[in-house]
């Protein structure tokens, strides 16, 4: 188990390090530099270039990414020029939100997708799963922006029911109840439009998983046991499906972190993605740089944590 | 002589395909007393898997009838609360494939206490425990403390099905059914877990349904054996009784297909044509009749019953008086009835 982790970890390093490199590379491919848009126009092109001699810009790039590298690691990602403010310091407040937006729709993703494969799995082609199983091409075919933006108008809009914009009431004290209500109310609408439509993988994979176990030799010797019906699902047919499941955990993340783009957009809920959005559009570069690359951080860890929750459960791929 | 341990009277299993049931276990009838192996043989699809599944209630979507009396009392269709009493208790069962018939999540010895705490679930978690491992000792697995923690994958196909045979006998059960237990096994294993098997039916006094198409295995281990074709039981006899004198036209054809050391035959006997399929087996007649066809038509009997020969020896159908073996050359006309 833990040699297992510990083999893993050690490929996920050069895995983070080549993405890195990547992601330098291509933000360096991007026309303009620091010294073209954000600058008095007024300053000689013999002064500009001075500074771009000081700011280690004419450097080879390999220079560069080390530079950039060496801020990295310590957290220092360069300044945004939008904001004014320290990459690092604004991709946190934002990265805490996406983290309590992402928690919440993980936690309905689950709460709505196991049920239903089970159900589902448990009476396949009865009227119940007919209608399960509808639901989960509908939820393939919707689009997440169209979806979320139906469900903003519905319950935001036309009922009220929901906020429609914002993570927090403005006003409110950090740490009272009523900030964390505010929080939550706020979370609801697009933690659940996200979760709607990115549980149908979930459902339609549990139930699968389940229709196939069910066929299995070993739950001939568990019924023959004189095991009732219910053990039997718990114990031995459950247990054996949920596998991919837990095995997808890791990558869910890395569809949430996608999933939350959009949403955050379309409820205007200053996260990650919202961010990212506005940054590309603004040419926010060191913000965009700094997002892409926790981003494919977050992917890599998801396939780690993946494979992990997979040697948990199963102990054939434990690994001596 | 006693009342037997299980006695089927005229069961019928039937399977949906379609709008319409067919039966792929036909009128059987069959008797198994304590201390007794009863083997049933067949070719593939004769049913006789059909039969085991029948009498442990394994069917899922089958339609069972007739009755199936286990100490008296009749088991078919019974509900599950009721036949979940009696499953891994008094009737246990031991599968074919032992690589697929153990969770692969779940430890050994949890697999086996399983079945333990199902019906004696008042029992201490340490004393099951104790048991389990000298269970593991008698079906003869080497390290039984070891083993109780492992997983099946870590385990060979023998020693897995040693497992298996222990979580059959875990309860001491007297109705014993074994699903063709060494086909997925190789022969030097075979004869351990045969031997293993009738020593324990000795040891708990049970009675064994064996069922097999290794004829080699049913002399070995058989005190009756019981051929079904197609659905049906063809003859019954104890095992002397049917090696040395058999009369139904397929039972000898099995026999006569048994490669010998001493005859030195250039080719086997086969049978011809295959074992007709759930849904185009024939109904009426003779059901082997198809598969010879060199046998006049007059000599099968409309409605084929089971006819007692001697005592104890029954044998479906009349045909079995005019069977004769065709002559070898005419092999070639043979092959057409494979293809047709």
């Amino acid at each position: 188990m833990w040699k297992f982790t510990v083999r893993r970890l050690l490929i996920s390093a050069p895995q983070i390090l080549l993405l890195s490199i990547i992601i330098f590379w291509l933000a360096k491919q991007m026309p303009g530099d620091a010294l073209t848009g954000l600058i008095d126009p007024n300053i000689s092109a013999e002064r500009k270039e001075e500074m771009r001699e000081q700011l280690g810009l004419n450097n080879p790039w390999y220079i560069q990414y080390k530079d950039w590298l060496a801020g990295a690691v310590q957290g220092d990602f360069g300044e945004s020029f939008r904001y004014k403010m320290d990459v690092s310091e604004l991709v946190w407040q934002r990265i805490v939100n996406t983290f309590w937006l992402s928690l919440v729709s993980v936690f309905f993703i689950y709460a709505i997708g196991l049920p239903l494969g089970i159900i589902s799995g448990r009476y396949n082609d009865k009227l119940i799963d007919q209608l399960i199983t509808g639901y989960t091409y509908i939820g393939f075919a919707t689009p997440i922006f169209i979806f979320g933006l139906v469900s903003l108008w519905v319950f935001g809009f036309m009922l009220g029911w929901f906020p429609t914009g914002g993570s927090v009431e403005p006003g409110l004290e950090p740490g009272t109840l009523e900030y964390i209500l505010s929080k939550l109310q706020h979370l609801l609408l697009p933690s659940l439009a996200i979760a709607l439509i990115g549980t149908v993988g979930t459902v339609q994979y549990l139930r699968s998983e389940i229709i196939d176990t069910k066929q299995k030799d070993f739950i001939l010797t568990a019924r023959a046991k004189g095991a009732p019906e219910r053990r039997v699902y718990n114990k031995h047919i459950f247990r054996n499906s949920i596998l991919p499941i837990a095995a997808f955990f890791g990558y869910e993340i890395v569809n949430l972190i996608n999933g939350t783009i959009f949403i955050e957009q379309i409820f205007a809920y200053p996260g990650m993605g919202n961010l990212f959005i506005e940054s590309i559009l603004q040419r926010d570069f060191s913000v965009v740089t700094a997002l892409v690359l926790i981003t494919g951080v977050g992917a890599i860890v998801g396939a780690l944590l993946s494979d992990i929750i997979l040697s948990i459960v199963d102990p054939r791929i434990r690994i001596k | 002589m006693s009342n037997p341990l299980l006695e089927i009277k005229n069961l019928k299993t039937s399977f949906r395909i379609g709008e319409e049931y067919y039966a792929a276990v036909d009128d059987v009838s069959l008797t198994v007393n304590e201390n007794e192996v009863l083997a049933i043989v067949g070719e593939s699809g004769s049913g006789k898997s059909a039969l085991a599944f029948s009498v442990m209630g394994l069917h899922n979507r089958a339609k069972i009838e007739g009755e199936i009396l286990f100490k008296g009392n009749d088991i078919a269709n019974l509900p599950p609360k009721k036949l979940n009493k009696i499953r891994g208790k008094e009737l246990s069962m031991i599968f074919q494939d032992p690589l697929t018939a153990l969770n692969p999540l779940m430890e050994v010895g949890r697999q086996i206490d399983e079945v333990l705490f199902l019906h004696n679930s008042k029992l201490p978690k340490a004393k099951r425990k104790e048991y389990i491992v000298e269970l593991l000792e008698r079906v003869e697995i080497p390290r039984p403390e070891h083993v109780y923690n492992q997983f099946p994958h870590e385990l060979s196909g023998g020693m897995r099905q040693r497992v298996i045979i222990a979580i059959a006998i875990a309860n001491q059960p007297e109705l014993l059914i074994a699903d063709e237990p060494t086909t997925a096994l190789d022969v030097t294993i075979q004869a351990q877990i045969l031997d293993l098997i009738r020593e324990l039916k000795n040891d708990l006094n049970s009675g064994v349904i064996l069922i097999t198409h290794d004829l080699g295995v049913v002399a070995e281990m058989a005190d009756r054996v019981a051929v079904m074709y197609a659905g049906q039981i063809v003859e019954v006899a104890d095992v002397d009784m049917l090696f040395n004198n058999p009369q139904h036209p397929y039972t000898r054809s099995l026999l006569s297909s048994i490669p010998l050391l001493e005859d030195e035959q250039d080719r086997l006997h086969v049978i011809h044509g295959i074992v007709p399929s759930l849904k185009n087996l024939p109904r009426e007649g003779c059901r082997f009749s198809a598969r010879m066809p060199w046998i006049d038509d007059d000599v099968h009997e409309e409605h084929p019953e089971l006819h007692e020969i001697s005592p104890g020896h029954f044998v479906r159908c009349t045909c079995y008086k005019h069977f004769y073996f065709p002559e070898e050359n005419k092999e070639d006309q043979s092959h057409d009835i494979t293809q047709s």
